[in-house]
């Protein structure tokens, strides 16, 4: 018998020291889950203050001569730059819209500033910005100014996108984590996971049989619709982090219980199963055009079916409900067992958006 | 999904859940020697459905959390050197070495790329001439198939700057350790599906003649582990002690022959270092005399000061199942997945992660 000697109850059972934090930035920081929020709490809100920013939404919503304006900036650094159903451009447009739309304002102008690495190649940047000005167009929204930054080659990779964008609040319309109640219901506006999916299948080593293409795509139609079907409590773009981090900063704005069900979640077979075999969870994976909805429960249905005669919203379920209790995010699962569902601690896919 | 949902379906759970409740008369300890079956049991909640005369403990079978932190240093170490590239899976990045990670290697200039396969990593070395490309070849038997691969692949077509940084362990050996350790309490194992996917399960047949203990071959999805708990408990209340398969979709009893023929031609039997328990006598991996120098600790032997451990957590004993996370009195406050203080709680098979992750407080669960 081989081994037996070694375990001896004198034998040292050690763990290592926990390790100096915050020394330097991590790609955790850049996440979307816990680190990422514990670094705009702690370095950056206390910098600049401010009730607006404080608020942490998608978009600042500020009121500017009797006008409410939303505004929102966004970086775009997503690793390949064409990736199936999207590209780098079509996203930075789509991203900061769909930032203003879920704060209930209709987008209007658009900035973009390009930061080019030397050496790529000017159809790669001309395909990019093609694509930016169709997003523009779908989406409603004129792209009115804009900077070009070129660094030397290996000081970016290939090419990154900021955009901001403004829009305009429309009367009456009011959303926001603070007016979640126990009793609203959640909606899902549509099956998650597949942007984040189809930029990992153009990553080095891996491929799936079946292609599966980013959610890419304006929110507005679909929110609009929403919006006025019936109560809306919230509405949240669930991007980097997935839904599982945007219920969890929603429990945490609001200070109440969200509870979903596992099996309740819309997921596209072919993300399921890539999903599975990389052991991700989709529920954490990031979306380019699915919003989640707190509602009122007396207008769920209503606007369920409201979010289902929009093409984008064709698959959108009423996955679970808000109750009273201690911020908390819980997952019901298969078998019917209650567990949390946490924030990410760190990265689950680096560079996806 | 096929193969996922019918292994999910509530129903078929529940009637497990009866069946088990139905046949077991007394207290009994059964150890699920996989983390990613640990996941799944904690994930779906099957440990609090279970009655209560079922002990569940968690087993080694996580390959980062018993990865010595000597090894961990030598790839920081191996990260930092300018002419070499380090390539690993993703959840090795997080395990705290001594003084730092691989994540902190990066941030601080090393090249650590996270790669899905170690083919990937010689294809790295092929387009990287110059430089050193050193795989970190973590895992039991499932992974040692495709790392022995990568060797050999380098090894004929004359990638030299391809090297593994070699942390194999082997499964049997570590049961035997904890079944012979003063103390021990498991009665009954789930043995590791995916490990047995690839070496059968001849070498379980003496452990559990032997040692009198019933070993039950089991996957991963909820109801594989159910069936798995089950035919171990009928095992113990009619005083059997086999080796039984439950996951006969993937495992055979001679395993995976030409995998099996390929790490024997690369890789042979040592001892090995495990994190938190010890040197076990032949329980591991290297590379044999032909395909040596393509072992990374041959080409950077180590250097510097020895590698240091604290005392805070007791990994050791979570790792032989004589602990349960929660017992720690670290867990959840002072150790989290953000700060680790031991590796259970970094991996995706982590022990200590998967209580985390599903909520198990200490107040809460502990007894």
């Amino acid at each position: 018998m081989n081994g037996g000697s070694v375990l001896d109850d004198g034998f040292a059972l050690r763990c290592p020291v926990p390790l100096p934090l915050g020394a330097q930035v991590l790609l955790g920081h850049g996440s979307g889950g816990k680190l990422t929020a514990q670094l705009i709490r702690e370095l950056f809100v206390p910098v600049f203050g401010g009730d607006e920013l404080a608020r942490l939404g998608d978009a600042a919503v500020v009121e500017a001569n009797g006008v409410r304006l939303a505004f929102t900036t966004d970086a775009f650094v997503v690793k390949p730059m064409f990736f199936p159903g999207s590209d780098i451009g079509a996203l930075a447009v789509y991203g900061t819209v769909n930032d203003l739309a879920v704060m209930g304002a209709e987008p209007l102008f658009l900035s973009a500033a390009f930061i080019v690495e030397e050496g790529l190649p000017l159809e790669q940047l001309g395909a990019v910005v093609g694509s930016m000005a169709e997003a523009c167009e779908r989406s409603g929204v004129k792209l009115v100014t804009g900077d070009t930054k070129v660094v030397e080659r290996g000081s970016a990779d290939g090419l990154f996108v900021t955009t901001s964008g403004v829009g305009v609040v429309p009367d009456g319309v009011d959303v926001g984590p603070e007016r979640c109640r126990p009793g609203d219901r959640v909606i899902v506006s549509g099956p998650v996971g597949s942007h984040g999916v189809a930029v990992m299948s153009r990553r080095a080593g891996i491929s799936f049989e079946t292609e599966v293409a980013s959610d890419s795509a304006p929110l507005t139609p679909l929110v609009r619709a929403m919006l006025a079907a019936g109560e809306i409590h919230c509405l949240r773009d669930a991007t980097r982090g997935g839904l599982a981090s945007v219920l969890n900063e929603l429990a945490e704005a609001s200070g109440i219980v969200f509870t979903v069900s596992e099996s309740a979640v819309p997921v596209l077979g072919p993300v399921r199963a890539a999903c599975e075999m990389l052991g991700l969870d989709p529920l954490y994976v990031a979306n380019e055009g699915v919003c989640v909805a707190v509602v009122a429960d007396k207008d769920a249905e209503t606007v369920l079916a409201a979010a289902r005669a929009e093409p984008l919203g064709a698959e959108a379920e009423i996955v679970g409900e808000v109750t009273e209790g201690r911020a908390a995010v819980r997952l019901r699962t298969g078998l019917g067992t209650m567990r949390p569902l946490l924030m990410l601690a760190g990265d689950q896919l680096p560079r996806i958006c | 999904m096929r193969f996922v949902d019918e292994y999910r379906d509530g129903a078929i759970a529940r009637r497990l859940l009866d069946e088990i409740r139905g046949m077991v008369t007394r207290d009994w300890t059964i150890m699920e020697v996989c983390g990613g079956q640990t996941h799944t049991l904690v994930r779906s909640g099957i440990d609090e459905l279970l009655p209560p005369q079922i002990r569940l403990v968690h087993g080694p079978g996580c390959p980062v959390c018993v990865t010595p932190v000597a090894l961990i240093d030598e790839a920081i170490a191996i990260a930092k050197r300018p002419e070499c590239i380090l390539t690993s899976f993703g959840d090795m990045l997080r395990v705290p070495g001594s003084s730092e990670d691989l994540h902190m290697a990066r941030a601080a200039g090393g090249d650590v790329r996270v790669v899905y396969s170690p083919l990937d990593a010689v294809e790295i070395a092929r387009r990287n001439p110059g430089r050193t490309v050193v795989f970190f070849a973590v895992g039991f038997e499932t992974t040692a198939p495709a790392n022995a691969s990568a060797v050999k692949l380098a090894h004929d077509t004359g990638v030299e700057n391809f090297a593994l940084l070699v942390a194999h362990v082997l499964v049997p050996p570590a049961m035997m350790a904890i079944l012979v350790s003063p103390g021990n309490r498991v009665q009954g194992f789930l043995a590791p599906g995916h490990v047995c996917a690839v070496q059968g399960f001849t070498e379980y047949e003496p452990i559990a003649r032997d040692f009198g203990t019933p070993i039950v071959v089991t996957g991963f999805e909820p109801i594989d582990l159910l069936e798995g708990i089950r035919m171990v408990v009928a095992q113990l209340e009619e005083g059997r002690a086999e080796v039984e398969n439950q996951y006969v979709r993937a495992v055979t009893r001679e395993g995976n022959v030409p995998a099996r023929r390929v790490v024997a031609e690369v890789f042979e039997v040592c001892d090995r270092a495990w994190r938190g328990i010890g040197v076990i006598e032949k329980s591991g991996f290297r590379l044999t005399e032909t395909y040596r120098h393509h072992d990374a600790e041959v080409r950077f032997p180590r250097e510097g000061a020895p590698a240091s451990e604290s005392e805070v957590c007791i990994a050791g004993e979570v790792l032989r199942g004589r602990a349960r996370p929660h017992d720690c009195p670290a867990f959840g406050e002072r150790c989290t997945p953000e700060h680790p203080l031991g590796a259970p709680m970094v991996s995706n098979e982590g022990a200590c992660a998967a209580y985390f992750l599903a909520g198990r407080s200490r107040a809460e669960v502990s007894t």
